[in-house]
């Protein structure tokens, strides 16, 4: 059973990770940031738990803020450049996060050993979880309590007013600004709420893995965050959800029996996918 | 309301639009024609802020608003409509409305949690007054791509209403309707000139200019030509030089 719930439990943060990227990609902004973010909140989160002695719901709220933060501030920059060059740029702030963490070294000494993050060997010993008892099935259900929570609020958000702008910019920036809609508050904030839920995504995979290094963030899991989103398609959050489930569970474990074939096909299966839902998996088929 | 003075635009080596002098009262109807490529939807450009001038200032209500963002001019009252439409084509008719209600009364009147995310009764009753003045009420839950091509330019006539503006600017509005949808916008302009719209109406289509405008302005190769009331501008041999070439 706990293979399942270890299941769940990844499909319930890599469906955060894949949130955060929804909410920018509404915008019409592919960003290659979120893992970024998902690193900054893993670390703030896992060094409060561990180092400060917190507990880990107010940790996960700084982890939040400080992704939050982080995205505000990458959002700006972010306004000048657009496509390609949005990808390249947000590509370059996840890779320097990522290399900042490679270099991070901030242990103390508690109880006898030390503990806190060492750079390339990376960040042992969150064990916010084991120390205070909770089982592999109180893990999954604490982390799929955030994931309902955030799922429920951006499919709020995309019935409001405030979805239809984000989709409006997403579509045509030019019609938006003409119909008076400030296109620097629309991007930055889809940014920030992206860079929150990231945050606190990133918090919840540093605890319930224990251990978190700065390959854990590397470009490949920042590719998976906004993969998920486009394949799942963008006409509502159960589509990032669908596509996670699709890639986790039934590309990932479903063809580890096929031993190497596993990652040939994992790619043909994508390719086939996109095929034949080009508008993601739940998205509406738009008559020509 | 409108007032354009020396308005220059280059795009490297083209000069788009020359050194153009317009004014567009209160309440008035003004006609801007010319041939293709003679500056007239720059014009439209540099008024609503998408680029700057080169060289010249744009007047609105007695402030040169060359500092504002698009977004803010179009709050201060200037809306438009585009040349090749472009609306919200994944959205609804309804939600196309919806979000272009950025008049600064409709800001000031919603908090930023109402603004932002709820509806509230008073935009609903407008848009519902917009889907009735554009005939689209019955398919206010289409999304705007399905629609008809006459049915799409209605909507984007209502989406700029939809912010209240003092001023709007139509670029071609006509182009590529028929003569029986002509007549519907024909009436559509002149039912918001009664409610106190200023209007410059950029058009290629004569027929609908003619009929409705108080004054025309000619460009022709980004430089104002002639300026006068419509029966004038007809029986101009400069205009008519523009448009059917050979010797002025």
């Amino acid at each position: 059973m706990d293979f399942y719930y270890g299941m769940a439990q990844i499909v319930g943060v890599h469906t955060l990770l894949g949130l955060s990227a929804y909410i920018v990609l509404l915008t019409g902004q592919v960003s290659l940031a979120q893992a970024g973010f998902f690193a900054i909140g893993a670390y703030a989160a896992a060094m409060l738990t561990v180092l400060a002695g917190w507990h880990l719901v107010p940790a996960l709220g700084v982890g939040a803020l400080a992704g939050a933060a982080t995205a505000c501030a990458v959002g700006f920059p972010a306004l000048r450049v657009k496509g390609l060059m949005l990808v390249i740029a947000t590509l370059a702030f996840g890779e320097g996060v990522r290399l900042f963490f490679f270099n991070f070294d901030y242990q103390i000494a508690k109880g006898g050993i030390k503990v806190g993050p060492l750079g390339g060997e990376g960040f042992r010993q969150i064990r916010f979880f084991p120390e205070n008892g909770w089982t592999t099935a109180d893990v999954m259900l604490f982390i799929w309590v955030f994931v309902v929570t955030v799922m429920l609020i951006l499919w709020w958000f995309d019935r409001s007013r405030y979805g239809a702008v984000l989709r409006a910019v997403g579509e045509d920036e030019v019609a938006a600004q003409s119909v008076g809609i400030n296109l620097t508050v629309v991007k930055v904030s889809a940014m920030t709420v992206g860079g929150a839920i990231a945050g606190v995504g990133g918090g919840l995979y540093a605890h319930y893995t224990t251990h978190i290094e700065h390959s854990s963030f590397n470009v490949l899991v920042a590719t998976f965050a906004i993969a998920y989103p486009i394949v799942g398609g963008l006409s509502s959050v159960l589509g990032t959800l669908l596509a996670v489930i699709f890639v986790q569970v039934f590309l990932i474990e479903g063809l580890r029996d096929l031993g190497d074939w596993r990652n040939l096909l994992f790619g043909a299966l994508i390719v086939l996918a996109m095929n034949l839902r080009p508008s993601g998996l739940l998205g509406k088929a738009r008559r020509a | 309301m409108l007032d354009l003075k020396g308005l220059s635009r280059s795009f490297g080596g083209v000069r788009a639009v020359v050194s153009l002098d317009l004014t567009v009262g209160d309440g008035e109807i003004v006609g801007l024609i010319g041939p293709n490529g003679s500056g007239k939807s720059t014009t439209v450009n540099l008024i609503t802020g998408l680029f700057p001038p080169s060289a010249g200032v744009v007047y609105f209500r007695g402030e040169d608003i060359g500092g504002l963002p698009t977004h803010k001019r179009l709050q201060a009252g200037i809306a438009r409509t585009f040349q090749n439409i472009r609306l919200f084509g994944q959205l609804s008719v309804w939600q196309n409305l919806w979000v272009a209600q950025n008049s600064p009364e409709e800001r000031a009147g919603r908090g930023f949690l109402t603004r932002w995310l709820g509806g509230q009764s008073a935009a609903r009753a407008e848009i519902e007054q917009l889907l009735e003045f554009s005939g689209l009420h019955l398919k206010q839950n289409e999304l705007a791509g399905n629609l008809a091509f006459g049915e799409q330019r209605r909507l984007e006539l209502a989406r700029a209403l939809a912010a209240k503006p003092k001023l709007l600017l139509l670029d071609e509005p006509a182009a590529g309707m028929n003569s029986e949808e002509i007549g519907q916008l024909r009436g559509k302009i002149l039912s918001l000139r009664e409610r106190g719209m200023t209007i410059l109406l950029i058009e290629h289509v004569m027929e609908l200019v003619m009929g409705v405008a108080d004054r025309i302005a000619v460009l022709n190769f980004g430089q104002k030509i002639a300026e006068g009331p419509p029966a004038e501008i007809q029986a101009d041999p400069l205009v008519r030089t523009a448009y059917l070439g050979g010797e002025a």
